[in-house]
C-alpha cells in the first residue's frame, strides 16, 4: 500500500464564524494577512518535506476563493514540491479540469512538473467542487462531460509525438496541439480520477485510471470500488489490482489513543469550518435535479458531516485516529470492508494544528503504522512505474 | 422525478424536440416565452391573457416538462427552434411575449425576424449588456440566498416560492429543473449575449417593454436602455411588481398586452 501525506494548506486565522456568511466564494480576502499566509506556506511545504524524509508520498490539491485551501494553482506548488522533495511521488489530486478553460495548458503544466520531479508525478483529475463554480465562472451543468473531454484531450496531448493535431470537441477547441516539453514518464504519468458515484466509477474503470474517493466511509467507498470492479469484469477485463483504488481519510497517529484522538479533534476543523450557504453548496446542474430538489427542500446530504461526533466519524471509517496499533487496526478493517485498496491519502493537517503536532503525526504514522501495513500490498511498486 | 412529455403526450416541434405546450383561449395568437419560473408558475397570467386571446405557451427544452435533446444548449438553438416552430404551426399575426429569460429569447428571435411575428412584448427581459465591464447589470441569481432571490423577483411576497421545505414536492422539482436549464443556457456570458444589443435595431415590429418598478434582478434603468435600443419601442413601468412582474401583477400585465395588441 502507498501512503500519501495530504494537506489542504488552510488559512485558519479567521474571524468568529457568526461574523461571516461563507468561508468560500464571498469571504473578503482582506481577512488574510499576506505575511502570515507566507509563513503558513513555509511550514506546509516543510511538512511535505518531512513526509518525504519519512518515506511517505505527498499529495496536494487546488481550490479557489476559499480560506480552507490557499492553493489556487496546484501546478505551481507541485513544481515547488518537485524540487523540495527527493523520493516521494507527488500526487496532484487534482486538477479541477471541468473548471479550467484550457486543458492543453494543464497537459503542459503536468509535463513540466513531471520533468522537474524526474518522473515522480501522479496526475489527478477532479470535476471541481460545487462551491467553486461561481468563483471560477464554470457552468455547473454538464461538468462530467466537460471533465472527460478535457481528460481525453490532455492524454492525447501527452501521447502524440508526431506533430500537431486539432481538437474540435464539444467543449474545447484547439489547433496545432504539440506540447513541448513532454512528460518524462512514458507514455503518460499515472492518472487518477475522483468519483463518489457508481456511474462515475464505471467511467473511471473504462479508462483504467486510479479511482479515488474522499471521506466516503465504509459504505460509500465499498459501493464505488465495487462499481469499478464490476465494470471491469462486465467488460471482459480482469479483477483490478488494489493499486487502482485510493481512499482519503482524516488520519492522526499519536503515541497513545488519547493523543491520537486529540490530534483528530483538531483535524475536525476540516469538517466543522465549512460554513457555506446553500446557493454555493447546491448550484443548479451540479447534481441531478431531483437530488438537488431534495437538498433545496431541506434534506441533508449523506456527506454532510457537521452533526457527527468524532466517535461517529471513526465508526464510519472517515477518521482513523489513535495509537499506532489502533490506527493500523482501523485501516486493516477498512481494507477488509471495502474489498481492498492500494492508496491511503492521509489528511494529516487541518485548521489550527501546529507544525510540531503535524510533524509528530506524520512521523508516528510513518514509523509505527506504515511498516505494519505493508503486508496489505507487499509487492506494490508506485503506480505507473 | 417529473414525468416529461414525449411524442404522444407532447407537441413535436421538429429537430427531435418535443414541447410541453399550454394552450388556452381563442382569438389572435399570443406566444408567451417563460422565464426561469416556468410556464406553470405563470398560469394566472396566461389564463387572464386567454380571456380575449389564443395563448400558446411552450416550455423551452429543459424547462417544465419539455425534454432537452443533447444538442440544444444555447439561446441561439432555442431561437431557431421557435422560428421553425412558428412555421410548423402556421401561426400568423403573432404577438410574441418574452418574460425575463424568455424576454432575452424573444429579442433574439425578433432580431432574426419572422413575417409571422407582428408585435413584440418584453417583460423584465435579460439578455443584453448595458453597463461598463465592471457593472453587474444582472444580479447574480446563482449566488444569492432563496430569501434574497424571492425578494428581488417578487414584490408580492405571497406569490414567491418561499420556504422550499414547505413547498409542494412537485413545485420544488420544477424549480430545480428550471434553474438547471437557466444555468445551462445562461451561465456564461451571464444571462446575456454581448452581441445582442448591437442588433436590436433590426427589430421591425411594434415593441412594448414592460418593467416591474421594484425589479431587483435587472433595474428599470436597464429596461429603459433595452427599449431605447429597439426602434420605436415604448417603455412602461408596472407598479407593485418586481422581476417576475407577470406573477406579481398578472391582470395588469395581461391588460397592457391586450391594449397593445388590440
Amino acid at each position: 500500500m502507498q501512503f500519501w501525506h495530504f494537506s489542504e494548506t488552510p488559512y485558519p486565522d479567521l474571524p468568529p464564524e457568526p461574523e461571516f456568511d461563507s468561508i468560500r466564494v464571498t469571504l473578503p480576502n482582506r481577512v488574510l494577512d499576506p505575511a502570515l499566509a507566507a509563513r503558513l506556506w513555509d511550514r506546509y511545504l516543510a511538512e511535505w518535506q518531512v513526509a518525504d524524509d519519512a518515506g511517505l508520498n505527498v499529495m496536494l490539491n487546488e481550490h479557489h476563493s476559499t480560506a480552507t485551501c490557499m492553493d489556487p494553482a496546484g501546478p505551481v506548488v507541485a513544481g515547488a514540491l518537485a524540487r523540495l522533495t527527493k523520493q516521494a511521488r507527488i500526487l496532484l489530486l487534482g486538477n479541477p479540469v471541468a473548471n479550467r478553460k484550457d486543458p492543453v495548458r494543464i497537459a503542459e503544466e503536468m509535463a513540466l512538473v513531471d520533468l522537474l520531479s524526474h518522473g515522480r508525478l501522479d496526475v489527478g483529475f477532479v470535476r471541481g467542487v460545487p462551491y467553486e463554480v461561481s468563483a471560477v465562472n464554470s457552468n455547473p451543468v454538464r461538468m462530467n462531460e466537460r471533465m472527460w473531454e478535457a481528460i481525453d484531450l490532455i492524454h492525447k496531448a501527452w501521447t502524440t509525438h508526431d506533430g500537431p493535431f486539432n481538437w474540435e470537441g464539444e467543449f474545447f477547441t484547439h489547433r496545432q496541439v504539440n506540447i513541448w516539453p513532454r512528460p518524462l514518464q512514458q507514455p503518460a504519468p499515472p492518472m487518477w480520477v475522483t468519483s463518489t458515484s457508481t456511474g462515475g466509477a464505471a467511467r473511471v474503470a473504462d479508462a483504467g485510471h486510479v479511482l479515488a474517493t474522499f471521506l466516503t466511509g465504509y459504505e460509500g467507498t465499498r459501493k464505488v470500488f465495487q462499481a469499478y470492479r464490476d465494470r471491469r469484469l462486465a467488460t471482459g477485463g480482469e479483477l483490478p489490482a488494489d493499486d487502482r483504488f485510493a481512499y482519503a481519510a482524516l488520519v492522526y497517529t499519536g503515541r497513545t489513543d488519547e493523543e491520537g484522538l486529540e490530534g483528530a479533534r483538531k483535524l475536525m476543523w476540516y469538517i466543522s469550518s465549512n460554513k457555506v450557504p446553500s446557493q454555493f453548496v447546491l448550484p443548479p446542474g451540479y447534481i441531478p435535479y431531483a437530488q438537488r430538489a431534495a437538498g433545496l427542500a431541506g434534506q441533508s446530504s449523506p456527506y454532510d458531516f457537521h452533526t457527527k461526533t468524532l466517535d461517529e466519524l471513526i465508526a464510519d471509517g472517515i477518521v482513523f485516529a489513535g495509537s499506532p496499533a489502533t490506527v493500523r487496526g482501523q485501516i486493516e478493517r477498512f481494507y477488509e470492508r471495502v474489498g481492498g485498496f492500494g492508496h491511503l491519502l492521509l489528511m494529516g493537517q487541518a485548521g489550527h494544528m501546529d507544525h510540531e503536532e503535524t510533524v509528530a503525526g506524520i512521523r508516528a504514522f510513518a514509523e509505527h503504522v506504515k511498516p505494519g501495513l505493508e503486508h496489505l500490498l507487499p509487492a506494490a511498486a508506485p503506480v505507473g512505474v | 422525478m417529473l414525468t416529461l412529455v414525449d411524442e404522444t403526450t407532447g407537441t413535436p416541434a421538429g429537430h427531435g424536440v418535443v414541447l410541453d405546450v399550454t394552450e388556452l383561449g381563442s382569438g389572435a395568437p399570443v406566444v408567451v416565452l417563460h422565464g426561469s419560473e416556468g410556464a406553470e408558475a405563470d398560469y394566472e397570467f396566461l389564463k387572464t391573457l386567454a380571456d380575449e386571446r389564443r395563448v400558446i405557451a411552450p416550455s423551452h427544452p429543459g424547462f417544465g416538462l419539455s425534454p432537452r435533446p443533447d444538442w440544444c444548449t444555447s439561446v441561439e438553438d432555442l431561437s431557431y427552434l421557435y422560428l421553425d416552430w412558428l412555421d410548423r404551426i402556421d401561426a400568423h399575426d403573432v404577438t410574441l411575449v418574452g418574460l425575463q429569460f424568455g424576454g432575452w429569447l424573444a429579442a433574439e428571435i425578433a432580431v432574426r425576424r419572422s413575417p409571422r411575428i407582428s408585435r413584440l412584448v418584453l417583460v423584465d427581459a435579460v439578455g443584453i449588456k448595458v453597463g461598463s465591464r465592471g457593472d453587474r447589470d444582472i444580479a447574480d441569481v446563482f449566488a444569492m440566498s432563496r430569501t434574497d432571490l424571492d425578494a428581488r423577483q417578487h414584490a408580492v411576497p405571497e406569490t414567491a416560492p418561499g420556504d422550499l421545505s414547505l413547498a409542494p414536492r412537485e413545485q420544488v422539482l420544477h424549480i430545480a429543473r428550471n434553474e438547471e436549464a437557466l444555468a445551462l443556457y445562461g451561465w456564461e456570458p451571464y444571462l446575456h449575449n454581448p452581441r445582442l444589443r448591437r442588433w436590436l435595431d433590426r427589430i421591425d415590429v411594434p415593441t412594448l417593454v414592460l418593467w416591474g418598478e421594484a425589479d431587483g434582478i435587472v433595474s428599470p434603468e436597464y429596461g429603459r436602455r433595452y427599449a431605447e435600443a429597439i426602434p420605436g419601442a415604448r417603455f412602461g413601468l408596472v407598479p407593485g411588481a418586481a422581476h417576475r412582474a407577470q406573477i406579481d401583477q398578472p391582470y395588469e400585465i395581461a391588460a397592457r398586452i391586450r391594449d397593445f395588441s388590440a
